[in-house]
């Protein structure tokens, strides 16, 4: 599993800005960004190689910052891959909150994030999988 | 036109002579059946007969809300349950509202009132009456509604609310009068000019309004939009409820019926009595109330009083309209609001140092009120549905404990401006 960062935003101008701004002042590589909106704010949400580091330096800037493991997915850069991957947390009845895509670090492969109800469930079913690869932490540093 | 010309019209002289009759009864009254008014007398060795006349008010001890909290329900009750016909009750700021009772000639005396009132602003016993206040808890239906019906007018008890029902009967019952908050008035002003009826094909004449301020140009848009004369009514629950003061013809102040309230202006910092013609916060005495009758209650209303005579005819003093508060209360569709209210739901929520605002708006002529919450680590959440679970539940609680619907907006940490450590609570966007 991996660490993701999610940030509060209001919806106003300069705001992500402000965050990217922080990540690049500190030496952080992006590795996905996916934005949830509603009408008055958004959660951000973010796969960084220094998850811990950019933690501490959003929150001296007053974000509000939350850490969340989420499983990232490496699969076959093919169709049908994914549907797999998928499936096989479906017939284990593991729900899904959201997914997002994520750069590869391999060639011929792709990254996908997926947030689930059961982390450890999830992870119990997908460790010796043919269908992904599960990713970790250490894997996000490029 | 008068409801009870004798007083109404009565000399100062006789008018001071009641007074000073009522207040020193009230006195004796009090003293013996309120222990908290009897313990807060000996506490400033001050006995019933030290009270002999109205000049002798300042020696009596303020009454405040927080009185009322710490004697809920009835501690400041004068009469036994058993005298008690009818009990009202005002959004409280801790979740327990303010009670106030009520003894059959206490609803005849503010049933006489409310009759004043009205007949001041025009109405007669052929008058169709509209009550378009809330009826419930809240004093404004139904207390308008007993004066209505004292009068010999036609009361309709329509209450609040449903704007399509209110234009079908201002039509179809020839409504004559109409009594409601001042943003409805306008309200419903528009929705007549959006159905495309004009006031003209009404019968519309005269209305009074309150519970809420309002200003001289709300007051010329709805005299224009409806085609009436628009009077101004005060009152509070506290004291008795709408009534308590109202406007005549003249429009250049309510007459505060004098023959049941003392009225006073005082400093709000320093607690002196001040002259009449300057402003200050209103503070009222009971002279003639049984249920629960307060000495000096503190309204928190600022005002001026005027004693000169005024062209009605009326001796009893003027009062302006509210032109602000002494405490940080706010009024928004008549609901009275404390900042702290909010806080409370906040904590209950599981803030343990809450940052809000709140945010009035006027649309068109409703008034909006949003809540700014500042996101917590606490609260925040990865995942869109929890936020939104969170907002719905302030929203809901804000629900319950306002009585009024309340827009729940999260912001982020540290935009909401702090002023010396302390929040600005309330930004009212509204143009009076």
């Amino acid at each position: 599993m991996i660490i993701q960062i999610s940030v509060f935003l209001e919806n106003k101008p300069g705001r992500l800005e402000k965050v990217l701004q922080i990540l690049y002042d500190n030496d952080i590589n992006l590795r996905s960004i996916s934005v949830a909106e509603t009408s008055d704010y958004g959660v951000t949400r973010l796969i960084l190689d220094k998850p811990a580091i950019a933690v501490e330096k959003l929150k001296a800037e007053n974000f509000i910052v939350k850490e969340t493991s989420v499983l990232g997915l490496e699969i076959e850069d093919r169709k049908g891959a994914m549907l797999a991957a998928i499936k096989e947390l479906a017939v284990n009845e593991i729900s899904i909150e959201y997914t997002y895509s994520c750069l590869p670090i391999n060639d011929n492969k792709v990254i996908i994030i997926v947030r689930v109800d059961n982390m450890e469930r999830a992870i119990d079913v997908l460790k010796d999988s043919e269908n992904c690869r599960l990713l970790n932490c250490e894997d996000m540093i490029i | 036109m008068y409801w009870n010309e004798r007083i109404e019209t009565i000399s100062r002289d006789e008018l001071t002579y009641i007074q000073n009759e009522e207040l020193c009864k009230m006195i004796r009254r009090i003293y013996h059946n309120v222990p908290f008014y009897r313990k807060k007398f000996q506490e400033i060795g001050l006995y019933p007969e030290d009270i002999k006349s109205v000049e002798d008010l300042s020696k009596l001890p303020f009454t405040t809300k927080q009185d009322m909290r710490d004697n809920y329900p009835y501690g400041l009750f004068a009469a036994d349950l058993s005298e008690i016909v009818r009990l009202h009750a005002s959004s409280g700021t801790t979740g327990k509202p303010t009670v106030v009772g009520y003894t059959r000639e206490d609803i005849n005396n503010w049933s006489e009132l409310c009759a004043r009132s009205i007949v001041a602003a025009g109405g007669t016993t052929d008058s169709v009456i509209q009550i378009a206040y809330g009826y419930g808890l809240f004093t404004g239906g139904l207390g308008l509604h007993y004066g209505a019906e004292k009068l010999g007018a036609s009361a309709v008890p329509v209450s609040s609310g449903n704007t399509d029902r209110q234009l079908m009967l201002m039509k179809d019952f020839n409504t004559t009068f109409l009594a409601c908050t001042p943003s409805y008035a306008l309200y419903l002003a528009d929705a007549l000019e959006d159905q495309g009826i004009s006031p003209k094909e009404l019968n519309l004449k005269a209305g009074i309004f309150g519970a809420e301020p309002w200003s001289e140009n709300m007051r010329k848009e709805i005299e224009k939009k409806l085609n009436i004369s628009a009077h101004n009514i005060y009152g509070l629950s506290e004291i008795m409820g709408p009534g308590v003061a109202s406007e005549c013809a003249c429009k250049n102040g309510m007459h505060i019926w004098e023959d049941h309230f003392i009225p006073e202006v005082i400093d709000p910092i320093t607690l002196e009595p001040l002259p009449y013609g300057s402003f200050g916060e209103l503070v009222f005495t009971c002279i003639t109330k049984e249920g629960i009758p307060l000495l000096r209650y503190r309204t928190r209303d600022l005002t001026t009083l005027h004693n000169e005579v005024c062209q009605c005819g009326r001796t009893h003093v003027r009062m302006d309209r509210i032109m602000g508060r002494s405490d940080d209360m706010i009024i928004i569709r008549g609901v009275n609001i404390f900042p702290s209210q909010i806080e409370d739901v906040l904590l209950e929520i599981g803030e343990v140092e809450p940052h809000y605002q709140l945010i009035i708006t006027r649309e068109g002529t409703l008034d909006f009120l949003e809540v700014q919450v500042e996101v917590t680590e606490n609260l925040f959440s990865d995942k869109i549905k929890n936020l939104e679970s969170l907002t719905n539940t302030i929203k809901q609680r804000l629900s319950s404990v306002l009585q009024l619907s309340a827009k729940v907006t999260l912001v982020e940490p540290r935009t909401i401006a702090r002023s010396e450590g302390k929040a600005n609570r309330v930004i009212d966007r509204r143009n009076y």
